[in-house]
């Protein structure tokens, strides 16, 4: 007997998740898709980024070398953590701005899914170039300067002989980085409790309601809370994220058997 | 950008400082003790041994810190009762304990790979040598394998010391007031996010270049090759 007089039915393991309205799996196995989907949209932008800075560093340009060097060395020592806080507030506030010159009254927030999808995005982007530049510099020149001999420059010379080789050489590093940024996904959790849109009123034109989409971590804090029972669903988190980062991290292997199937093994 | 807030931010941050070192220096240190261990026995010739801490380090590799964070901190509180029982509720109540606890099982995890990269380095020949001489068992360790294995994995383990500096800042999701915890504190109250984050980041950036430059240094002076090399740069 508590002293409320409210007894909390406690459920077993395989009650709390059923699939269907009664239990969670379902809940939590969508979420699972949401998190993998956030970690796919930063990683691709994570390369895009590194890809950049892997060519503003081995660009020409000072001011290129210096703009990508403070790019992947600051974000390498700062917690994820605080880059997301950084893009949820900061991006909040500075569409709020924008939001008043378009005359919307108030305070929009940036959805955390977004921020926190930037910013993991921007994190991992500062690993990856080094894992490009690293991958570039490991081409032989000499191949570089046959593929020119023979008259190739440009996109074809990046196409036939740059890219392929690159790539062979990334798959190692860059799965190393994709189970990084699977895991860090779980931080979107602290900022996306929900895609809230406040109110946003342009005269009567817009109205945005509210859309609740939770990750994995988030599904199963919420479900935690609303059973009162958070040991089973926490587990199932882990089970769902093993299960995520062993079965990727298959897929990078099977991917580093394709990319040197062209190679001899001594 | 208003320097009046940005130097009262930084000296309000100034003050996690404490929290987020002791966090580290204490999970590092556990953890690398709990890494040796765990090495010990993914080499080990009893299998089951081997299999607990196979085990163990695929699971806390495998999942995100955030989740082992919650999972101990939240997850555990459920067997509260039990816990009582056992005389262990007072160490899960507290946000630290269950911080600590977690970076510390983490870092092992991640510590056992890198010390048994270290072990396996030692070759062969080198403790065939030192068993041709006499020695064997906690000399052998002592003077031959523990040097070798640690040059080894120091540069590997220096890494690992940066990014748990970086993985405190999971401990404010449950309430402590690290750096990140107090920025996110400020933030709120303030809503000048990039103010905030220019300061923080900078504390961590300080503390991260630090630690690279006593790793570095470390590195050196275990490793007389490098400090011969070193000379030899000035000599040639």
């Amino acid at each position: 007997m508590t002293p409320l007089g409210v007894r909390v039915q406690s459920k077993s393991f395989l009650e709390l998740m059923q699939w269907g309205p009664l239990g969670w799996l379902d809940e939590m196995v969508f979420a699972t898709g949401l998190t993998l989907a956030v970690a796919i949209v930063s990683f691709l932008f994570g390369m895009v980024l590194g890809g950049l800075a892997a060519a503003g560093r081995l660009s020409g340009s000072r001011l290129w070398q210096r703009a990508s060097l403070t790019y992947t060395t600051t974000l390498r020592g700062i917690p994820d953590l605080l880059v997301i806080y950084l893009f949820y507030f900061g991006g909040s506030a500075a569409l709020s701005a924008i939001g008043r010159l378009f005359g919307a009254e108030g305070f929009i927030g940036i959805p955390g899914f977004i921020a926190g999808t930037l910013a993991i995005g921007m994190v991992s982007g500062a690993y990856q170039s080094e894992v490009i530049r690293g991958s570039y510099l490991a081409v032989p020149p000499g191949e570089i300067e046959a593929a020119r001999a023979c008259g190739m420059s440009g996109w074809t010379l990046l196409r036939r002989v740059l890219g392929p080789q690159v790539l062979r050489y990334a798959v190692p590093g860059m799965g190393n980085i994709w189970q990084l940024v699977l895991k860090e996904s779980a931080l979107v959790a602290v900022v996306g409790l929900s895609i809230h849109l406040a109110e946003i009123r342009i005269g009567d034109l817009l109205m945005l309601h509210e859309v609740r989409f939770s990750d994995l971590l988030r599904q199963a804090h919420v479900a935690a809370g609303s059973t009162r029972q958070p040991f089973p669903f926490y587990i199932t988190c882990v089970a769902l994220y093993l299960v995520l980062t062993t079965g990727s991290s298959w897929m990078f292997r099977r991917a580093e058997t394709w990319a040197t199937r062209g190679l001899q093994r001594g | 950008m208003d320097p009046v807030f940005l130097a009262e931010s930084f000296q309000r941050l100034l003050g996690g400082i404490p929290l987020t070192l002791k966090l580290a220096a204490s999970s590092v240190g556990l953890g690398f003790l709990m890494a040796v261990l765990l090495a010990f026995m993914l080499r080990a010739r009893l299998r089951p041994l081997a299999w607990i801490a196979d085990t163990f380090v695929f699971v806390f590799r495998g999942t995100p810190l955030l989740v082992q964070v919650f999972l101990i901190y939240y997850g555990l509180g459920q067997f509260r009762p039990a816990l009582q029982d056992w005389g262990l509720w007072g160490f899960f109540r507290e946000p630290y304990y269950c911080a600590l606890l977690a970076l510390t099982l983490n870092t092992a995890a991640y510590g056992a790979e890198i010390v048994r990269g270290g072990l396996q380095s030692v070759p062969a020949a080198q403790i065939e040598a030192a068993r041709a001489f006499g020695m064997s068992g906690v000399t052998l360790f002592r003077r031959i394998v523990a040097p070798i294995a640690l040059r080894q994995a120091l540069p590997a383990y220096g890494n690992e010391i940066i990014l748990m500096i970086k993985a405190t800042s999971l401990a404010s999701t449950i309430t402590l007031m690290d750096i990140t915890g107090l920025a996110h504190k400020l933030i709120s109250e303030s809503f000048r996010a990039v103010e905030v984050f220019l300061c923080a980041g900078a504390i961590y950036l300080a503390i991260n270049f630090i630690i690279t430059r006593l790793i570095s240094l470390a590195e050196r002076s275990i490793a007389p090759d490098l400090q011969q090399s070193e000379v030899a740069a000035i000599v040639h």
